[in-house]
C-alpha cells in the first residue's frame, strides 16, 4: 500500500487502489458488524418492548442493569467471550475462538443492552399513547408488541443504527476475541491500532477516515429511508 | 422494523463470510509477539511455508505474557515467543515438550537525539542504564509484562538500578505505542530492532545505544504438550515448528529485509 | 327501529361500583342498569366521573369495589375516544388492522376481503378519497370519522364514545352524530359522554346526570331536561353549573 505524510490523501489513495486486502478488511468489519446488529436486533427488540409492557419484580433492576450495560467497556465483553469461548472455557469445545463468529458474539453483548434499553423507553412511550385503544380492541400484551415494534419503527430505526454505531467503532472486544489475524479476523479498527502501533499513522488515519465515510453512507442511507417511508406514512 | 431488518439481511448476505473460504489444506493458530508481526517477518516467511506445505499460520500477535497465556489455555497451536527463561519454564510445567532457537535479533535503546543522558558514550548497556537513571532523563517502559518488557527489567537488575521515580513511565502498551509514546514525550526507550527499524513514527527519536552482548535476544519455536491439549493441530503445528529450524525456514528468515537492513538472523543448531 | 332480526343487546349491569385511586375516591359505589337498545347520554360537569363510568363499564379499568356484569354472554363492544388514537399508518390500513387483530378469529377474510371491507367502511363514513393517506395527519373531523369507521368494522352490539365531538367543528359534530345514529339503528346500543346541552337533547334516550364522582340522576330524557330531581341536575340545565 503506499504511504503518504497526508492521511487523506493516503485513504484516497487507498481506496482509488481498490486494494484487495483492504476491501476484504472493509467487508469483514461490515459482515461482522451488520451480523452482530441484526442478531441483537432480533433479540433485544422483543426484549425491550416487553420490558416497556410487563410490570414485574425486579424490573427496575433489569432497566438499572441494561442501561449500565450501555457502557460496558468493549474489552470486558472482549474478555468475558474470550474466557467462554477458550479452550479451558466453558464453550472451549466449538472451537470458536479467533474467528468472525467469535468477533460477532462479542459485538451483540456491546449491541444488545442499547438496543433493548432504547427500544423499551421507545415502546413504553408510544404504548401510554395506544393502550386504551389496544386495550379496547381486546389486544393482549403479548399480541400489542407487534402492533408497537412496528408503530415506533422510524424511531426503532434510531436505535438500531446507535447499536450499529457502537459495534462498528469498537476495538477492544474484537482484538480480543477475534486476534487480528491478517485475512481471518483482521477488521477496519483493529487495522488501524496495527498501524498506529507500527507508528503508521497516515496509514492509521485514513483507514480512520475510509471507516468513519463508511459509517456515514450506512447512516445515511437507513436516514433517506426512515425519511420517504415518514413522508409516505406519517 | 422489518424494512430494517430486511435491509440489514440483505447488506449481510450479500457480503458473505468470504473470508473465512480462504483456507488451504488446513491451518494453525500462531500466538506469538508483536515484533515479529508488526516488523513484517511473519508477512515475509508464512506464504513460503503455506506454498511449501499447504497449511495456512493464523498469527495473533500480542506480548509475550499474553501469547503464554493463550498457549497455557489451549487456544493456540504453535507458539513463538521471545523469552527464554519463561519459554524453559513453559517446558517444565508440562505445557510445551520441545523448545527450540529459531533465530535472533537485537534490543537497542533509543533516545532523543541530543541524547541528554549521553548514552552514546556508553561501553556497556549497564553504563547506559546508570547514565539514563543517574541524569533522571525521561524513560518509557513496556510495562505490560512482554518479552521486552522482562528483557528490559532484567538490565536494571544488572545495572543495580531500581527503576522508579516520576521519570520512569510505564505505559502498559505493546511496543508500537510505547514508542509513539516516548516520540510524543522525547523519551528514551528500550526496544527490539526490528520493531524500530520497521517504526515508521520515530520524530526526533534516535538509535543511540546498540552492540552490546548482554542485548542479545532470542526467539525460540515451542511445541506444545499434546498431554495437555488433545484437541489441538499438533501434526501440523510440528511441520511448522521443524520448517522455522530447517534449511529453508532459516533461509527465509535471513532473506527478510526491511530497508535493506536484515532484522533476525536465523541460528537453529 | 329494525332491530327484530338482531338479538336484543344485554343488559349491563353495575353492583355498587366504586372507584378509589391513590386515596381519592374518583367513583362513589355506584348501582346501575343498562337494558335495551337505548341511546345513553351521560352528562355532568368536568370531572364528575362520566368518562371514568364509561371506562369502568367497557372493561379498560377494574373497579376498587363492586362489579361490573351482563346479563349473559359479553357482548361485542367498541370505543371511540376524545382524541381519537390512530396507529402510525395509512387510513386503510388502519381499518385492515382491526379486522387482522380481531377477537373471533375469520379466517375466511384474506387480505383482499379485509381491503374490501375496510374500503365498503371508509365509503360508509366519507372518507374513501383518504384511504392511502396517513392517518394522523388527517383533520380533527376526519380523525374522528375514521375512528367511527374502525370500530363499525368491529359489528359492536354496544358502542362508547367519550366525549366525541368535544374538539370538532359545527360539520364534523353533524358528522359524527349522523354516524351514531347509524350505529343505534343497525341496533347498536349507544353509551356517550357529553357536555353538551344540545347534543343531548339532539341523541339522548335516557340520561345518567353525575357531579362529583357520583351518579345522581337516571331519567329518560324528557324527564332529565323538563323536570330534573336533584338541585345540582339543574343548576347544570340553567347553565349555571359550568366545567
Amino acid at each position: 500500500m503506499p504511504i503518504n505524510d497526508n492521511a487523506f490523501s493516503t485513504a484516497l489513495s487507498l481506496i482509488l487502489s481498490m486494494d484487495s486486502a483492504l476491501i476484504s478488511i472493509v467487508m469483514l468489519s461490515l459482515q461482522v458488524s451488520l451480523m452482530a446488529v441484526l442478531i441483537a436486533s432480533l433479540l433485544a427488540l422483543p426484549l425491550g418492548a416487553a420490558l416497556a409492557l410487563w410490570h414485574f419484580p425486579g424490573r427496575n433492576a433489569v432497566i438499572v442493569a441494561l442501561n449500565a450495560l450501555m457502557g460496558l467497556p468493549p474489552v470486558v465483553a472482549g474478555l468475558c467471550v474470550y474466557l467462554l469461548l477458550s479452550r479451558a472455557g466453558p464453550l472451549g469445545e466449538w472451537g470458536l475462538l479467533f474467528s468472525p463468529t467469535a468477533m460477532v458474539i462479542a459485538q451483540v453483548i456491546l449491541v444488545l443492552p442499547i438496543i433493548a434499553a432504547l427500544t423499551r423507553q421507545q415502546i413504553e412511550a408510544l404504548h401510554s399513547e395506544y393502550a386504551e385503544q389496544l386495550n379496547s380492541l381486546g389486544l393482549s400484551r403479548q399480541r400489542m408488541i407487534p402492533t408497537l415494534l412496528w408503530d415506533a419503527r422510524f424511531a426503532l430505526l434510531t436505535v438500531i443504527l446507535a447499536g450499529f454505531g457502537r459495534a462498528s467503532a469498537e476495538v477492544g472486544a474484537v482484538m480480543i476475541v477475534g486476534g487480528n489475524i491478517d485475512g481471518v479476523t483482521r477488521v477496519m479498527t483493529t487495522s488501524i491500532v496495527l498501524e498506529t502501533s507500527k507508528g503508521n499513522l497516515p496509514m492509521a488515519l485514513g483507514l480512520g477516515i475510509i471507516l468513519l465515510a463508511l459509517v456515514t453512507m450506512i447512516n445515511a442511507i437507513a436516514h433517506m429511508i426512515g425519511e420517504t417511508a415518514k413522508r409516505r406514512l406519517g | 422494523m422489518m424494512k430494517t431488518t430486511a435491509f440489514i439481511t440483505a447488506g449481510t448476505l450479500a457480503l458473505g463470510w468470504s473470508s473465512t473460504l480462504i483456507a488451504a489444506d488446513g491451518y494453525i493458530t500462531l500466538a506469538s509477539t508483536t515484533s515479529t508481526e508488526n516488523s513484517g517477518l511473519f508477512g515475509a516467511i508464512i506464504p513460503a511455508f503455506t506454498e511449501e506445505s499447504g497449511i495456512e499460520v493464523r498469527v495473533v500477535a500480542v506480548g509475550t505474557g499474553q501469547a503464554f497465556e493463550i498457549a497455557r489455555r489451549g487456544d493456540a497451536d504453535s507458539l513463538l515467543v521471545h523469552d527464554t527463561v519463561g519459554e524453559e519454564q513453559f517446558v517444565a510445567d508440562g505445557y510445551a515438550t520441545q523448545r527450540l532457537d529459531v533465530m535472533y535479533n537485537d534490543f537497542v535503546i533509543v533516545g532523543p537525539s541530543d541524547d541528554p543522558a549521553d548514552i552514546s558514550e556508553s561501553e556497556t548497556v549497564s553504563d547506559a542504564m546508570q547514565r539514563i537513571a543517574e541524569s533522571e532523563s525521561p524513560f518509557a517502559s513496556r510495562g505490560d509484562d512482554s518479552g521486552t518488557h522482562r528483557a528490559e527489567l532484567r538490565l536494571w537488575e544488572d545495572a543495580g538500578v531500581t527503576p522508579q521515580g516520576g521519570w520512569y513511565r510505564e505505559l502498559g502498551s505493546g511496543m508500537g505505542p510505547t514508542l509513539n509514546t516516548a516520540a510524543g514525550m522525547n523519551a528514551y526507550s528500550f526496544t527490539d530492532r526490528a520493531t524500530w527499524v520497521a517504526f515508521e513514527n520515530p520524530q526526533d527519536l534516535k538509535l543511540l545505544f546498540e552492540g552490546d552482548e548482554a542485548l542479545f535476544n532470542q526467539y525460540g519455536s515451542l511445541l506444545l504438550s499434546e498431554e495437555q491439549h488433545p484437541h489441538l493441530k499438533h501434526a501440523l503445528a510440528a511441520q511448522w515448528h521443524e520448517w522455522l529450524v530447517s534449511e529453508q525456514g532459516q533461509q527465509a528468515i535471513a532473506d527478510f529485509e526491511v530497508a535493506g537492513e536484515q532484522l533476525f538472523f536465523p541460528n537453529a543448531e | 327501529m329494525n332491530a327484530h332480526h338482531i338479538p336484543p343487546v344485554t343488559t349491563l349491569e353495575l353492583d355498587s361500583v366504586g372507584f378509589i385511586h391513590r386515596d381519592q375516591t374518583l367513583l362513589k359505589p355506584t348501582s346501575l342498569r343498562l337494558a335495551g337498545c337505548q341511546r345513553t347520554l351521560i352528562m355532568g360537569p368536568n370531572g364528575a366521573g362520566k368518562s371514568l363510568l364509561m371506562r369502568l363499564a367497557h372493561g379498560l379499568l377494574t373497579p376498587t369495589s363492586g362489579k361490573v356484569r351482563w346479563q349473559g354472554e359479553q357482548p361485542a363492544q367498541a370505543m371511540v375516544f376524545q382524541r381519537p388514537v390512530l396507529l402510525r399508518r395509512s387510513a386503510l390500513d388502519n381499518l385492515t388492522y382491526v379486522l387482522a387483530i380481531i377477537k373471533t378469529p375469520r379466517p375466511e377474510l384474506k387480505l383482499l376481503a379485509r381491503k374490501a371491507q375496510a374500503m365498503s367502511a371508509l365509503e360508509k363514513f366519507g372518507l374513501t378519497h383518504l384511504a392511502k393517506r396517513p392517518a394522523r395527519v388527517l383533520s380533527g373531523g376526519e380523525q374522528q370519522r375514521l375512528a367511527l369507521a374502525r370500530a363499525w368494522l368491529l359489528n359492536p352490539r354496544v358502542l362508547f364514545l367519550d366525549e366525541p365531538t368535544s374538539a370538532l367543528d359545527p360539520a364534523a359534530i353533524k358528522a359524527v352524530e349522523d354516524a351514531v345514529l347509524e350505529f343505534h339503528h343497525s341496533g347498536t346500543r349507544i353509551v356517550m359522554t357529553t357536555h353538551d346541552l344540545h347534543q343531548a337533547r339532539r341523541l339522548a334516550d335516557d340520561v345518567l346526570f353525575m357531579h362529583n364522582g357520583e351518579l345522581l340522576e337516571h331519567t329518560l330524557a324528557n324527564d332529565f331536561f323538563t323536570a330534573p330531581t336533584s338541585s345540582e341536575a339543574a343548576a347544570f340545565i340553567r347553565g349555571e353549573l359550568v366545567w
